[in-house]
């Protein structure tokens, strides 16, 4: 089961640029939230502070609160103990090119020492089979590399990596913006189906897809967040002229 | 009209320049004249060598690389008797390969770390002059490695580190009490290995650096730790490149010959001892071909190198077929 986001006040650098300003956003657990605006609008800059993946570059910096579950993750935890519990998909699939389809989905779990064989061969079965994979890899999940598979197959097998830690939320970062209309509606299907079971956070710059599969969207813009409503408000009834001229496609 | 004058007489110019034909077909000739002067020296080289070493091929054949003279009164084996005639390569392969796999064994974890600590820990500020300083030692002559070696490693190898591996690791063998000088493998591996150490180190660096971000941040975004990181996200990619760099590595620490010559003892041995004194391919030829005393002497320094030049693509050869063994089923290419 997903959990609950809390975000208050949050602001993020990189160097002297000041990427995410008082950002407040309360994102639902067990629902889609879509995240959409412009190119550098700070859309992708915020769902890596949900994982605190934006510290890992030397010159970035946040300050702000965020609490998941209740849990003050810039606080109370460590950046190893958050990301066990809040699972990313990033833009371009980056599925590990050295290991089988087997020993992908269950990096996660072997990074932490988890060797039950038989559970782990479990777990890599209902994860592929919850990212809709199993089918077409079941037949050489060891004998075929992560990076043997087609892009939207790799993207596919980066959510069953993600989701074979059993992550509280799954953070997405344009999951299907390098991939084929197909493989697209795939992925989008996915995560109609995960929702119900994981707190899911997707940036987009197709709003469409926002509107397909959120329940919820934000609207960014030059590193604030403009509006947060739900998805059909803001897709047919935006309180903000600038979330209207960006969805009529005035701009961006 | 002036614009037209004007391009008519740059057309007359281009016109009247001729299709080159005759110098690109020389320049042709000339690159492949380039490529070909690589097989054309190896080839060289090699029969050259081969047609030296005729004498001592038909006077030892095989038994040259496998088997020595039997003393008749001593019952011990004679390798290198240049006096008597008896000519062995035994001890000198056995040299070259004891200490370039002890340089490896030495320098490979080192370089690896060193690697490690300048692509993924190092402050910003220390990593340029620390590769730069890394990479001279690649630099420095290996005479001068050797001096050093004469001078400081191996009265240290005598007075402090010899007597505490024959009192720790004496009973395994491999460090006998039987050698006082300092000089023998061991000397001759650590000094190896910090000749090759640079080439690993920049080479893995290298290797490193290419590993994409977004590999990094696949493990990290499993919740793992840095070193986690660096083990499951760089160097599993990297391993390919690594086996590349160690190869190198192993390449030049077969071939060195003065800083070993220095350092080995030069005595046409074989012992099981590290701390024995030995000799390698190399450095037997470097220490007597100026002054051999005779034809079969001379012929079987030539078999010593036509054997080098064989060892050299042995392993080489080797390397590939382990780069092939890691690589087998993983593709090639890497996001």
């Amino acid at each position: 089961m997903g959990v609950g986001i809390e975000v208050t006040n949050l602001n993020a650098w990189y160097g002297t640029n000041h990427t995410l300003q008082d950002i407040n956003l309360p994102i639902p657990a067990n629902h889609a939230t879509a995240l959409i605006g412009p190119s550098g609008c700070g859309k992708s800059t915020f769902v890596r502070c949900l994982n605190r993946m934006h510290e890992t570059n030397p010159i970035a910096r946040v300050t702000g609160t965020v609490l998941i579950g209740g849990l003050d993750i810039y606080q109370d935890a460590k950046p190893v103990e958050i990301r066990r519990r809040v699972g990313m998909v990033f833009q371009r699939p980056n599925p590990f090119p050295t290991m089988s389809i087997y020993d992908n989905v269950a990096a996660g779990l072997k990074l932490n020492g988890y060797s039950n064989r038989r559970a782990l061969d479990e777990i890599v079965e209902r994860s592929l089979k919850n990212s809709a994979l199993w089918d077409e890899v079941k037949d050489d999940l060891k004998k075929k590399s992560g990076a043997s598979l087609s892009g939207g197959q790799q993207q596919r097998l980066c959510i069953a990596r993600a989701l074979a830690v059993d992550p509280e939320v799954l953070l997405m970062d344009e999951p299907a913006s390098a991939l084929d209309p197909v493989s697209t509606a795939k992925i989008e299907d996915l995560i109609f189906q995960l929702k119900s079971q994981y707190t899911i956070v997707i940036v987009t710059h197709n709003m469409q897809q926002a509107a397909r599969v959120a329940e919820k969207t934000g609207f960014f813009l030059n590193g604030r967040m403009v509006e947060f409503d739900s998805t059909h408000k803001i897709f047919t009834n935006p309180s903000d002229k600038r979330t209207e001229d960006y969805i009529t496609g005035r701009f961006g | 009209m002036v614009a037209q004058a004007e391009d008519s007489a740059i057309r007359k110019y281009l016109l009247a320049r001729g299709n080159s034909a005759v110098a690109d077909r020389g320049f042709h000739w000339l690159m492949v004249l380039s490529a070909l002067s690589i097989f054309g020296i190896v080839v060289l080289i090699a029969s050259e060598m081969l047609v030296r070493s005729q004498l001592a091929w038909s006077k030892f054949g095989f038994n040259f690389f496998f088997k020595a003279f039997i003393d008749p009164y001593s019952k011990l084996p004679m390798y290198w008797d240049p006096v008597n005639g008896h000519f062995s390569a035994l001890p000198f392969l056995y040299g070259t390969l004891v200490s370039s796999f002890l340089a490896l064994l030495l320098a490979v974890p080192l370089a690896i770390g060193v690697a490690v600590f300048l692509t993924e820990m190092c402050p910003g500020a220390l990593r340029a002059p620390l590769a730069f300083i890394t990479e001279l030692l690649a630099a420095i002559p290996s005479v001068i490695y050797g001096l050093w070696a004469v001078f400081i490693l191996v009265p240290l190898l005598r007075e402090r580190l010899n007597p505490f591996f024959i009192k720790t690791l004496g009973w395994t063998g491999f460090f006998g009490d039987d050698n006082p000088t300092g000089l023998g493998f061991v000397a001759a591996g650590i000094i190896l290995a910090i000749m090759i150490l640079p080439i690993i180190s920049s080479l893995t660096r290298e290797v490193m650096t290419a590993v994409p971000i977004s590999q990094r941040e696949a493990v990290l975004a499993l919740g793992a730790t840095r070193w986690e990181m660096i083990r499951m996200g760089v160097l599993r990619n990297a391993r390919i490149g690594i086996v590349g760099a160690i190869i190198l590595g192993l390449g030049r620490a077969l071939g060195e010959t003065m800083a070993v010559t220095m350092v080995i003892g030069n005595s046409p041995e074989i012992h099981r001892s590290l701390l024995a004194n030995g000799s390698s391919m190399a450095s037997v030829i470097a220490n007597e071909f100026a002054e051999a005393s005779g034809d079969l002497h001379l012929s079987a320094l030539m078999e010593i190198g036509l054997a080098l030049f064989a060892v050299t693509i042995v392993v080489n050869a080797f390397a590939r077929l382990l780069v092939w063994a890691v690589t087998r089923g993983a593709p090639r290419q890497v996001h």
